[in-house]
């Protein structure tokens, strides 16, 4: 065992591997530029990726000024996701309001409102909503359906009329946005670096002329690249353990799994990261073309990964492809591991591929080195 | 400013000054890169701007440019003070910067149109100028092949042609020679030459000692400091009688070479061919050099003294001629005589051939110089040679080893250094060795004392925990040559070692590699530098992807003697090889072309 | 030969030394264009200016409208079915058949729970073994529970609501008799109806894609020069700071707004999102939006002089905001206040927004007045910072 060791961590691996961890991590600045801004975005972006409407401007457009559209706005306006309510008397006005993106949704109550709930009729109200901010109009307008009905019920003066179905939601009751995004984002950071220091490294050496005397050494192909991964592993593993801690101790989120089984899966998932870095770096022949290359093959996949949107809510064809990208089956054990207390069968189903994307990238890899030779 | 102007307005061949530099003095943070001197620099001459790395050069260019603010004194250009009126220095003023300033991705005439533009010229009322300028860089068949894909002296025409646009008064050309061959050398001399003729001030700063000599006038430059102003034959003449000749010796000619760089009365020493030249220390007897001759049965004769001895003398004399480095080497031991073998080796990129039919073998302990034209094919053959391109058809051996399957061992018998020395600039220069320790297989006890070897013999102490890339050029390549000989291979491939470097560092590296020669040692060199070339035993020179001519430097020197020039250099007889070979496809052609 | 060439460049600059000197502070058109021409071939010829100015946006846009969509349809869910009873099973049918979920049928939650954890469905519905008698009963009481998969808080929510919806629609079919709501809410979605999220996003897609071409590429581009040594020899010459930087903006200006014209036609023609404002509103937020995105470049690299240390500065301060503070994917109102205060100064932030309109809502002047005015205001202080960093020297 300690023969086998030996041989493959040999003088000239260990000595490969040292400078490589060097380069990244001797210079105080690049040190920096490492870890800070990655743990900085993670603080920021949990904050600002939001899909919950606040701080939300309504209109109101009332030309019933009677009983039940003052209690209707009058909910509106002390409901918690609104922050002010802006009273209109035409629908120039409104429409002027809308148009200039001034409000997000208009109410308007026709001037029989009050009459018509009175009379065991049903009262309309329009709801102008600006279909230019989809999402946020869909969530709005489904906050004003439940103060309305709140407000009809005390209308028909009967007990609140019990919703026909129960909700419960696992893992996350209150539905917490930041659960979910602190775990992805963590993920999403650990990529982009894993892939920015990787896409560099040989493009750095070629550019430099280091290239070539390391060609001319005893080192093999297999060495070098065995040397450019193990040390971006380390750094993309801690950097994501950073996360991890950082998600699970600062914003709060439940740590409900293994640990021991998300480590594994997390290794794998910067392995098939780094592998995809040296295969874009070892066709640059310059430091921009490797920073362009990762660039222009890391944005499409976190757009990709499930991320911003379900995999399943894509076209079949993007679906197939997505599974080529080591985010997407990430993404599903670190929410599931954080929140679902995943289970080691679900946690192997979603690693296994990653296995395979690292050992297909990082063959490349290796390959495209040794092509270069001709 | 405006009578001054007109006074040295006109290209008369007049003598006025062209440049006044009034104690000027530059820091950069602790640097004083220069420590405040005076001279001037006249129109219709070629002046030379020399001195070791790190002497201040590039920064007095960039002053005299108007790119840099001096800390201290005044510097002005035709009449133009280089703060004040910095918009008038530029069009008073042309520059080529050490890298030439093109751009490669744009064409031979897209460089030229651009920078007759930003000099004030409409391109298209010109093409006279054009013709004439590209007439005068026989640029003529380029005009839209990209700048990348030019060699290195046609990207120096290039860049020599942009600096020429709009006819400045003051031409600068920073290092203009390095990395390129004697052929594209002479030419620039050609141009520039007329260029001083018709009233031009033209300054030239080098590492190259015989440009310097060729100049009109020279400023020599140490440290920040000026040492010497004047005609290069004022301070060679200082030196008569004290540049001698050693011949006879060729067998011994490293070892006699040493042994007189030892004694006190000797400053400096360099190979020749099969002899030693040397340059006594001022006011020295020739006693000492005249019992060694003795000695080693040396005929012993004076010879006219160059302005590199003065230069040496003036920076006090050469280093030592042993090398400690050699001292801890082995001597080597191997199976069979030759080192380095390669039978029709040959290469092509598509259509392109780049290594045609190469075939020689390089012995034991033997310096082995490869030489050419830029694009000549030279590092092509190297990088087969060394197992980083794949030879099209044909074989190269290293120490009997095939090279393209090589398992590591195999490697690990050559040692390499690249042009630039390629270290890494992120690491400090304790962990370059180290690494380079390690990539080699080193372990323990062994690593470390190897390392504090090369630590003491290159005297690299003081700068262990610094990046190589702030380490001056000559520590530069001390690390390097370090690196690549850390696990003492029998076996050393040196890619343009000495490029841009200064005399002193030069002679220091080739005591090293003489050391390493004669301790059984096999070097592979490629170099565009002359005197290099005499250090070799033999030389193989490629031309168009062919070998030419392969013999020792005094029988190419022998053939291409002539009765015009009884005494060729090795330049001369670069030239003359280049040049027969020329004839030589011209005649095949037109056999050719008349079949 | 060489004499000739004196006398033709003496009569090439004609003047004396002094006039040019003048001359040379004034701004000059023809060394503008030589130095707008070098690098416009220079553009053309590095095929990574053509990947990030044409390909990648192509392929941003395409996701946007395709991969992006923030309309969930097909969310695959379980239906438990615990009663026999027939209309337990008529629910049961109710779920299957709607468009937006994509049903798997159970016996025993048991059975689809594991699956909620696996993340194969993202909720499942249980109809209960009582579902008949909750039905009769007259207390109001829940007659069917929803679980959902609460890791996805959005898929989650959609799940809850439109079970609801589900449920209420097949309740109210039963029974005609039921009460009339007291009041009924009618949304109206302008400028798109269908609510498409992929006529919101494309709009804010073309952001992205011109803050790349403007401040990740204009910021390499510069560095690069410094790099190669050829700002050395530029600098050399009589050209000015500002015809330099302008030479060196031009170039990207145009190429942006070719890339902008380019994305609107995708949009339109493929992506089919209207343009229901002018081409000239369009044309004219997009060239003031160049302003600060190329001053944002230029600052960068005038501040680093290094590719590397370019790149990452142009992704973390320019590229990532623009993507996640803009307002394109996250309501800006709705993030905490001190993120609020720094999506001020980030310009991507104006341009979404009047993207969104002009090609939505159309010429809506009230939006782009202000917006301009913002866009105009942190290009401006961009360029100031940028010419004070850049100087006609050497000097760092």
């Amino acid at each position: 065992m300690r023969r086998l060791f030996n041989t493959f961590f040999n003088a000239r691996l260990r000595a490969q591997m040292v400078k490589e961890l060097l380069s990244i991590l001797r210079d105080p600045r690049s040190r920096m530029v490492v870890f800070v801004p990655p743990l900085m975005q993670l603080l920021v972006f949990t904050f600002a990726t939001t899909l919950e409407v606040r701080n939300a401007h309504i209109a109101v457009l009332d030309r019933d000024a009677g009983h039940w559209s003052h209690e209707l706005v009058a909910r509106v306006a002390a409901a918690d996701f609104v922050s002010q309510v802006h009273t209109v008397h035409s629908r120039d006005e409104l429409r002027e309001l809308i148009d200039g993106r001034k409000v997000i949704a208009g109410l308007n109550m026709d001037a029989n409102f009050s009459r018509d709930i009175a009379a065991g009729d049903t009262g309309t109200v329009q709801v102008i909503v600006d279909g230019r901010r989809s999402n946020a109009g869909q969530i709005t307008v489904g906050y004003l359906n439940a103060i309305a009905a709140e407000v009809g019920s005390a209308a028909r003066k009967e007990p609140q009329r019990a919703s026909p179905i129960v909700v419960r939601h696992w893992f996350n009751p209150n539905l917490i946005y930041r659960w979910f995004v602190v775990p992805a984002l963590s993920g999403i950071l650990v990529f982009f670096s894993a892939l920015m220091i990787t896409s560099l490294s040989i493009a750095r050496e070629r550019e430099l002329g280091t290239f070539d005397q390391l060609l001319v050494s005893p080192t093999s192909t297999l060495e070098i690249i065995v040397a450019k991964t193990a040390p971006a592993l380390a750094i993309g593993a801690v950097l994501g353990l950073m996360m991890i801690a950082a998600a699970a101790f600062l914003f709060g989120v439940p740590f409900t799994g293994s640990f021991w089984l998300l480590l594994p899966s997390l290794l794998l998932f910067i392995l098939s990261v780094v592998g995809i870095g040296l295969m874009i770096s070892s066709v640059s022949a310059t430091q921009q073309q490797a920073i362009l290359g990762s660039f222009a093959i890391g944005v499409p996949a976190v757009l990709m990964s499930g991320f911003a949107t379900p995999v399943e809510n894509m076209p079949v064809v993007l679906q197939w492809m997505a599974q080529a990208i080591p985010l997407k089956h990430f993404l599903v054990t670190v929410e599931g591991t954080f929140l679902k207390a995943m289970p080691a069968s679900d946690i192997i189903a979603n690693t296994w591929p990653l296995a395979v994307i690292a050992l297909i990238t990082l063959t490349l890899a290796t390959l495209l080195v040794r092509g270069r030779l001709q | 400013m405006s009578a001054h102007a007109t006074t040295v307005s006109g290209h008369r061949r007049d003598q006025g000054v062209a440049v006044v530099i009034d104690n000027v003095a530059k820091h950069f943070g602790e640097v004083k890169a220069l420590r405040g001197f005076s001279a001037d620099i006249r129109y219709g001459r070629l002046t030379g701007l020399v001195g070791p790395d790190g002497a201040g050069k590039t920064t007095l260019m960039r002053i005299m440019t108007g790119l840099l603010v001096p800390n201290g004194g005044r510097v002005s250009l035709a009449g133009f003070d280089v703060v004040a009126d910095n918009d008038a220095i530029h069009i008073a003023s042309g520059y080529m910067p050490q890298r030439f300033g093109l751009y490669e991705d744009l064409s031979v005439m897209e460089n030229m149109r651009l920078y007759a533009q930003l000099r004030g010229m409409d391109a298209d009322q010109h093409a006279d100028i054009f013709a004439s300028l590209l007439d005068f860089t026989r640029l003529g068949p380029f005009t839209t092949r990209l700048a990348g894909k030019l060699s290195g002296g046609m990207k120096q025409k290039l860049g020599l042609a942009c600096a020429l646009m709009a006819k400045p008064r003051v031409l600068l050309l920073d290092e203009p020679s390095v990395g390129v061959d004697p052929v594209s050398r002479q030419d620039l001399w050609r141009m520039v030459q007329a260029l001083t003729d018709d009233g031009m001030a033209v300054v030239w700063s080098t590492a190259y000692l015989d440009e310097a000599e060729r100049c009109e006038s020279v400023l020599l430059l140490n440290e920040g400091k000026l040492e010497f102003d004047g005609a290069p034959q004022e301070l060679t003449d200082r030196l008569k009688q004290r540049s001698f000749r050693l011949t006879g010796v060729s067998d011994e000619r490293r070892a006699v070479l040493s042994q007189a760089l030892e004694l006190p009365t000797v400053g400096d020493g360099v190979i020749q061919g099969d002899a030693v030249r040397v340059v006594l220390r001022e006011d020295a007897g020739r006693e000492e050099i005249d019992a060694l001759a003795g000695e080693v049965g040396a005929q012993l004769e004076p010879v006219q003294p160059r302005f590199e001895d003065a230069f040496i003398d003036l920076l006090g004399g050469g280093p030592g001629g042993t090398s400690a480095l050699a001292e801890r080497m082995h001597v080597v031991e191997l199976d069979s005589d030759i080192a380095v073998s390669c039978q029709d080796l040959s290469k092509h990129f598509g259509d392109f051939i780049a290594t045609d039919a190469v075939s020689f073998e390089v012995h034991k302990g033997e310096i082995f110089g490869l030489l050419g034209p830029n694009g000549a094919g030279k590092s092509t053959t190297f990088k087969m040679l060394c197992g980083l391109l794949k030879p099209t058809e044909g074989e190269a051996h290293v120490v009997g080893l095939d090279l393209r399957n090589a398992t590591g061992a195999a490697k690990s018998q050559l040692g390499y250094m690249a042009q630039k020395f390629s270290l890494y600039g992120l690491l400090s220069v304790r962990q370059n060795l180290e690494f380079s320790a390690g990539v080699y297989g080193l372990e323990g006890a062994a690593k470390r004392q190897r390392i504090g070897e090369m630590i003491e013999t290159f005297d690299l102490k003081q700068y262990l925990s610094t990046s190589p890339d702030s380490l001056p050029l000559g520590y530069k390549q001390r690390l390097a040559l370090a690196c690549a000989l850390m696990h003492r291979p029998p076996v050393l491939f040196l890619d343009e070692p000495t490029s841009g470097v200064d005399p002193i560092t030069r002679r220091e590296f080739w005591t090293h590699i003489n050391g390493l020669a004669r301790k059984g040692v096999t070097v592979m060199v490629t170099t565009h530098f002359m005197d290099e070339a005499e250090y070799c035993d033999r030389v193989a020179m490629m031309y168009r992807a062919r070998l030419i001519a392969l013999d020792t430097p005094d029988a190419l020197k022998r053939a291409s003697r002539s009765d015009d020039n009884p005494d060729p250099t090795m330049e001369d007889a670069f030239i003359h090889l280049v040049e027969s070979a020329e004839l030589d496809d011209a005649a095949d052609a037109t056999a050719k072309a008349a079949a | 030969m060489s004499h000739e060439i004196i006398e033709v460049h003496t009569g090439a600059a004609p003047g004396g030394q002094t006039n040019q000197a003048r001359a040379s502070r004034r701004f000059d058109r023809r060394r503008l264009l030589a130095l707008v021409r070098k690098e416009s071939l220079q553009a053309i010829r590095d095929p990574s200016t053509i990947l990030i100015a044409f390909v990648l946006p192509v392929v941003l846009l395409f996701l946007f409208a395709y991969a992006v969509s923030l309309d969930v349809r097909e969310v695959r869910i379980g239906v438990v079915l615990e009663s026999d009873g027939a209309a337990a099973q008529s629910l049961a049918a109710a779920f299957a058949g709607t468009r937006y979920l994509k049903v798997t049928p159970a016996r025993d939650r048991r059975e689809v729970a594991e699956q909620v954890v696996s993340g194969t469905l993202r909720g499942f519905v249980v109809i209960p073994q009582d579902f008949e008698r909750r039905l009769a009963s007259q207390l109001p009481q829940p007659l069917v529970q929803v679980i959902t998969d609460g890791s996805q808080p959005n898929t989650a929510n959609f799940v809850a609501n439109y079970a609801q919806g589900v449920v209420q629609t097949w309740a109210a079919g039963r029974s005609v008799s039921a009460p009339a709501a007291a009041i009924q809410l009618e949304p109206r979605y302008w400028f798109n109806a269908e609510l498409e999220s992929r006529r919101a996003l494309v709009p804010g897609a073309i952001a992205i894609v011109m803050t790349i071409i403007g401040t990740m590429l204009t910021a390499l581009v510069v560095a690069r020069e410094w790099e190669r040594g050829t700002m050395e020899a530029v600098l050399s010459t009589p050209a000015s700071v500002i015809e330099i930087l302008i030479g060196k903006l031009l170039p990207y200006f145009a190429l942006g707004m070719i890339a902008t014209l380019a994305s609107a036609a995708l949009a339109v023609f493929v992506f089919d999102v209207p343009l229901r404002g002018s081409l000239l509103a369009l044309l004219t937020l997009s060239a003031v939006f160049l302003i600060p995105a190329l001053g944002q470049g230029l600052l960068i690299s005038a501040i680093t002089r290094n590719q590397f240390l370019a790149s990452q500065l142009a992704l973390f301060s320019g590229f990532l905001p623009s993507f996640l503070l803009s307002g394109f994917l996250f309501e800006i109102d709705a993030m905490p206040l001190p993120i609020q205060a720094i999506t001020y100064l980030i310009p991507a932030r104006y341009f979404v927004s009047s993207l969104q309109t002009v090609f939505l809502a159309g010429d809506v002047w009230s939006v782009f007045i202000p917006n301009l005015a913002a866009m105009a205001a942190i290009g401006v202080l961009f360029f100031v910072i940028a010419k004070r960093k850049t100087r006609k020297n050497l000097e760092a």
